[in-house]
């Protein structure tokens, strides 16, 4: 009984140590930052698509939703205000971090999982290779790195799906919605608290799949089950640091 | 080899693209561009009542922000209220028979100081204060001064 509720205590415990196992491997070398570049490619350039499609159309039913209950005050005027501050403090990081947690945070999972069940990372233990330091880095890096950038790629086609609603569907004016959005939301109070979430979800989101995939069952039913698992944890982690942080950064 | 330089390339620009959009948002959707530049001045005005005046918001003559409030005390002896204002180097040759007032942007918009210049040939410095105020007119107060002499008025008729 409490060998089973200490149990997630141990794993957060195995999985910091993971983290500090990584972040002792990195070197400022030529082979880190390819491999790194090369798993920004596979990971971030290739989510673009999917982030940049739901943010224009959560831009757009931001604003639609806006429009809506403002209308009631009379302060349409006000929905770029209200787009802004909701896109930069909450939505943008939260959302670009769980479906980056579906879009990638599975594939590294899997893929490592898979590496495992096929004992390659055994190999690379026999060859005196890191596996840690070969596999699991770059992956961490450059998830670390493309959060805060898809983020950013996000937060820019929800703005632009909100000037279009609002402005070509809702009939607002172009230049009260700027001027609202450069008065009324702060750089440092709005923009870059979402940034540094952006960053910490991404450390998360990269830190549990690599996590998970190394500490899968070598079987294909074990792959499986590391998937689940990341894509689960990973988006109740990034809830649970989006409260700490929203708290911290107010 | 050559592969590998396609899955680079992709990912530079994948990464040019991301702080190109990091840039893009924090010029163009956040207050970063129309911050003040870095040589500012300060002047201080008092008020008997800036009503709901707060920090950060716009300083402006003829309706173009020139600066920002600062911040606001109360003088604990007059019990006036002390608008500290920032404004612009840009504009050092501000007349120092200056006078600020407390306006309302729309009927119930924000809040912002305007200032409405002088015709002196002395120019508003460091610390200065300006002596010439007018405070903000309080929506609540005139509705009830009104509907006093309302009332009073119909007094007296009967």
């Amino acid at each position: 009984m409490i060998q089973s509720m200490l149990a997630p205590v141990a794993e957060m415990g195995r999985a910091g140590m993971f983290l500090m196992r990584m972040l002792g491997g990195v070197r400022l070398e030529w082979r880190l930052l390819q491999s790194t570049m090369q798993q920004l490619f596979l990971i971030g350039a290739r989510s673009l698509v999917i982030i940049m499609i739901c943010g224009f159309f959560v831009g757009m039913v931001l604003a639609l939703q806006s429009i809506n209950a403002l209308q009631q005050f009379g302060a349409s005027d006000q929905v770029s205000l209200l787009v802004g501050k909701s896109l930069f403090r909450e939505l943008g990081p939260v959302l670009t971090a769980l479906l980056f947690a579906g879009r990638a945070g599975t594939s590294i999972a899997a893929e490592i999982g898979l590496m495992k069940a096929t004992s390659q990372i055994d190999a690379m233990e026999l060859m005196a290779i890191d596996p840690v330091r070969r596999i699991a880095l770059p992956r961490f890096l450059a998830g670390l790195l493309a959060v805060p950038l898809l983020t950013a790629m996000f937060n820019a086609l929800a703005i632009m799906g909100a000037v279009i609603y609002s402005v070509g569907v809702a009939g607002l004016d172009v230049g009260v919605f700027w001027t609202k959005l450069q008065t009324g939301v702060f750089f440092h109070k709005d923009f870059l608290g979402g940034v540094y979430k952006s960053i910490v979800f991404g450390g998360i989101v990269s830190l549990v799949a690599v996590w998970y995939g190394f500490s899968a069952r070598p079987t294909g039913a074990g792959v499986g089950t590391a998937t689940t698992n990341t894509v689960v944890v990973s988006s109740v982690l990034v809830l649970i640091f989006d409260f700490i942080m929203t708290s911290f950064l107010t | 080899m050559r592969a590998n330089y396609k899955v680079e390339f992709a990912s530079g620009v994948f990464l040019l693209l991301g702080l190109a959009a990091l840039l893009w948002l924090s010029t163009q959707a956040t207050d970063y561009g129309n911050r003040l530049g870095e040589e500012t001045y300060q002047i201080s005005a008092r008020f008997t009542n800036v009503a709901d005046l707060k920090a950060r918001a716009p300083v402006k003559i003829g309706g173009v922000a020139v600066g920002v409030v600062e911040g606001i005390d109360l003088d604990p002896v007059t019990f006036e209220a002390i608008v500290r204002m920032r404004v612009d180097q840009r504009f050092a040759e501000i007349p120092f028979d200056t006078s600020a007032s407390i306006l309302t942007s729309g009927v119930l918009g924000d809040r912002y100081v305007g200032l409405e210049p002088g015709g002196s040939f002395e120019y508003l410095a460091e610390g200065d204060e300006l002596v010439l105020t007018q405070s903000a007119v309080v929506l609540e107060q005139l509705i009830s001064k009104y509907l006093f002499n309302a009332g009073d008025d119909e007094g007296t008729e009967q």
